[in-house]
């Protein structure tokens, strides 16, 4: 009956308001409390909003209630009303609303769900019975609007995560919808590829007058390209709604745990009072000439020396070389020392060969030709398991690691199947707890933890193993400030214990904020082995690492300051000093 | 990374060229066909045919060195284990006994045994070849539209399909998993207890079936999101259209299909071929 209903209603054409919050609440059925109240919220047609606020805000909410994931997936109750280009979304299901909006989610991979390119983008048109013939064509004209068209054949394998991420967006246009969703689309994406995703999204919007939505708590690199209105919410409501010449001027970003741009930081450093009158909202729109004095004036002021790291070496990679079929090296020629109780970052694009560098550390693969020294001993003949006494790994994702239903069991785990007796294990859990901060927990089953303290528990269960070595693949991947902040605070703990830690990221704050120094990883070689602050300003780096040259850097070339490495480092300097004291 | 399904690669030979239904529907009539009939004569010709077909789809012996020698193990230890267990069903179903040499007690080998089990080992035998030339000459992208082409529900279709999107990233996953659990001091050689060992290989499927989980919810959406499952039906990108080779094809896989069925009612009077009377 409801489907008869649903095919009488038609959008109105000409409507301007296309979103329309009206005090609407959400609350998920399994949630003791509402995720969203009293939203009121009107996006006009051929707008293009961003949505920040930090994890649990209610933003992904927001976006599931916009799609129709809730209720067809989620299930809850809902007051108040939302309508989309004038219908009650209540009256719509999924499938209707699909039509109008079109949502593309965070993973790139996950959601690639045909074979090749061509299928992919041709699903929602499968699933409409649209003949083969018409398929072809539309196919063929929504791979040209995101530059697909040279891959038609090509499984999601032979994709980088923008090439997935652009079909992605092909698939959802194909339709023709009238709003595009985006939800976190950069957090899977290396630098370069999240800046060129947001440069199409934007190419798309002028060309075709489409309303943008883009879910984001990384507002910086939404912000490389014009925004109308940034919505920000917390809590479940909404505590901003305003241009981001103003949002960047106001004290919203701090208060709600958003990372503000570097280049703002920088500015207020510098002593200069941020208002809507500088145009703070985007680098290029920014009044440079009204600052740049102060700019450089700070910049001359802040003298302070970099400690040089202490050589003493831990690990050392000569010449290492690693091909999985004999045929392509992904691993070619690589040597770097790693001092003790350091802590660096190995960066480069996906498939660079950081994780498989990561992999020979460890001993999951065997390196074809080089040695591998640990404490000057040659460690080629130890076996995986004897490796990680010495070094540790934690992956990505915990739930790729917790095998444990309780706390003390998991991180218990690396013990036992040594066959320590439980007396030591006992004690040496305690105090790993106690390090990690996780002893008010320890009677806790896992699953009622957030991703954070998991975090901590996988840290924690590689500790207790007590490796000289940590290596933290993604350590912060998908974080909002808050956490990101917590779980790196941890992580500089651990290494004031003395733990050397690798960390293994494409996150440029990452790296600038916490590592004296990086290794760039390029197509299995190393091209750079040096301070974030140089690496961040090397164009020819940059590029083939698929990083981006940091806003600072680009701030510091638009106020005249000849020597910006070194004004991305005073910056560094600046603020570690104020965070430390 | 080039990590192609089936190691379906694509030549230009009649048989790639033929739609993916077609060539379900021919393996389906084909295999039917030697599976009904017990009559050795027949059963060459179908596998003399689907050898010839084998040529002319230029599939390399290298290609299924592997799956031959598994399917060689298989049938080989089938025809003992029949003999050791039922040394006397081609006497039941032959009606006479030839002895040839008498072992110890039950195990007498008879002509009708040899006969019996050689005509078993070829129909699988035949059977095989045109397993392979289905797998290996079919687009993975077209198996949902062929089998959802014979009658299968899109749904349980595209399940085939989505088994064949992910089924790599699963893969990749579990290793990447099972190395870091190895770390940990997991030890799944065989130096450990087989207890030990199916208790340590939970520490690797636990992690597995959650983080798979998460995949599901997000393939989920992702889907529902693009209207998958809206209609009772739903059109395939990579369906072929049916050429005339097609019914060519099929004509011929139903006459080879017939002319079984014919020959065991009219001229055998019974699933078997009897030489012995």
């Amino acid at each position: 009956m409801t489907k008869k209903i649903n095919d009488q209603i038609k959008p109105e054409k000409d409507i301007q308001n296309v979103i329309e919050f009206t005090n609407f609440d959400f609350q998920y059925f399994s949630q003791a409390k509402p995720t969203l109240h009293n939203i009121n919220l009107t996006i006009k047609k051929g707008e293009k909003i961003l949505i920040a606020g930090p994890s649990g805000s209610g933003k992904s909410t927001l976006g599931h209630c916009l799609n129709g994931l809730i209720p067809f997936s989620y299930k809850g109750e809902i007051t108040g009303s939302l309508k989309i280009k004038g219908l009650e979304t209540k009256d719509l299901d999924i499938f209707h609303l699909s039509k109008i909006l079109g949502t593309v989610l965070q993973d790139p991979d996950g959601q690639f769900v045909g074979l090749t390119v061509n299928e992919d983008i041709a699903f929602a048109l499968e699933n409409d019975n649209i003949q083969v013939p018409e398929m072809k064509d539309r196919v063929l004209k929504a791979a040209a609007m995101v530059d697909m068209d040279q891959f038609p054949t090509s499984s999601p394998y032979e994709l980088s995560g923008g090439q997935k991420q652009r079909t992605s967006l092909a698939g959802v246009m194909i339709d023709d919808v009238d709003i595009l969703l985006f939800d976190e689309p950069l957090a899977n994406l290396d630098p370069a590829t999240g800046k060129a995703a947001i440069e199409i999204v934007d190419d798309i919007q002028r060309d075709s007058g489409k309303t943008i939505v883009i879910i984001e708590h990384r507002l910086e690199d939404v912000l490389h390209r014009h925004i109308d209105r940034v919505i920000v919410m917390n809590e479940g409501r909404i505590v901003a709604d305003m241009d981001a010449d103003s949002l960047l001027s106001s004290k919203i970003l701090m208060e709600n745990g958003i990372r503000e741009p570097l280049y703002v930081t920088a500015m207020k450093y510098a002593g200069i009072e941020v208002s809507p009158e500088l145009r703070p909202g985007h680098l290029d729109s920014l009044k440079i000439e009204d600052i740049s004095s102060s700019l450089v004036q700070w910049n001359n002021s802040v003298h302070i020396e970099t400690p040089e790291p202490e050589h003493d070496s831990l690990l050392e990679l000569k010449e290492v070389s690693f091909s999985y079929n004999g045929v392509d090296q992904i691993i070619n020629n690589v040597s770097f020392t790693i001092a003790k109780g350091e802590l660096l970052a190995i960066v480069g694009k996906n498939g660079a060969g950081k994780s498989t560098l990561s992999k020979l550390i460890c001993g999951f693969e065997k390196e074809d030709t080089g040695q591998i020294f640990y404490n000057g001993d040659d460690i080629s003949d130890l076996s995986i398991k004897e490796r990680a006494e010495k070094i540790g790994v934690v992956m990505q994702n915990p739930n790729q690691m917790i095998s444990k239903p309780m706390i003390f069991d998991e991180i218990a785990l690396g013990l036992r199947l040594r066959n320590i007796d439980e007396e030591e294990i006992k004690t040496r859990v305690d105090k790993v707890l106690k390090v990690c901060g996780l002893t008010p927990f320890r009677k806790w089953p896992i699953s009622a933890l957030s991703f954070g303290q998991k975090k901590r528990v996988t840290i924690a269960s590689i500790l207790v193993l007590d490796p000289e070595v940590i290596i933290l693949d993604e350590p912060t991947a998908g974080q909002d400030f808050k956490h990101y902040s917590d779980i790196m605070e941890f992580v500089n703990e651990v290494n004031r214990l003395g733990v050397a830690i690798i960390l293994i990221t494409h996150d440029m704050h990452l790296m600038l904020e916490h590592t004296t120094r990086s290794i760039v990883i390029s197509g299995g070689e190393k091209i750079a082995d040096t301070r974030p602050s140089e690496i961040l300003t090397d164009n020819q780096v940059i590029e083939s690492a698929n990083l981006k040259e940091t806003s600072l850097y680009s701030l510091s070339k638009l106020a005249g300051i000849e020597d910006g490495t070194n004004f991305v480092q005073n910056f560094i300097n600046y603020e570690k000093k104020v965070r430390y004291s | 990374m080039k990590d192609k399904l089936f190691s379906y690669n694509y030549v230009d030979t009649p048989i790639h060229r033929l739609s993916g239904l077609t060539k379900l529907i021919c393996f389906l009539f084909l295999t039917f066909a030697v599976m009904f009939s017990f009559d050795l004569r027949v059963i060459l010709l179908v596998m003399v045919f689907s050898l010839i077909v084998l040529k002319v789809s230029k599939i390399k012996f290298s290609q299924i060195k592997l799956m031959v020698i598994y399917v060689a193990i298989f049938i080989l230890t089938n025809a003992i284990i029949t003999f050791f267990f039922s040394p006397e069903e081609g006497v039941k179903i032959y009606g006479t006994r030839h002895v040839i040499a008498h072992f110890f007690g039950p195990y007498t080998l008879t002509w009708e045994q040899i006969f019996y089990q050689l005509t078993k080992v070829f129909k699988y035998a035949s059977v095989i070849p045109l397993g392979i030339i289905f797998l290996l000459t079919t687009n993975p992208s077209e198996f949902a539209s062929a089998l959802c082409g014979v009658g299968v529900h899109y749904k349980a279709a595209y399940a085939v399909s989505l088994t064949l999107r992910y089924f790599p990233d699963i893969q990749r996953e579990y290793r990447n998993i099972s190395l870091s659990q190895q770390a940990r001091g997991l030890d799944l050689s065989r130096k450990a207890k087989f207890s030990q060992r199916v208790k340590n290989s939970l520490l690797i499927i636990i992690p597995l079936v959650f983080s798979t989980l998460d995949r599901i919810e997000l393939i989920s959406n992702a889907m529902d999101l693009r209207g998958f499952g809206k209609h009772k039906t739903r059109t395939w990108y990579s369906k072929k259209k049916l050429t005339k080779a097609d019914i060519a094809a099929i004509v011929i896989s139903i006459l080879i299909f017939t002319g079984t069925i014919l020959v065991s009612v009219f001229i055998n009077h019974d699933r078997f071929y009897n030489p012995f009377i």
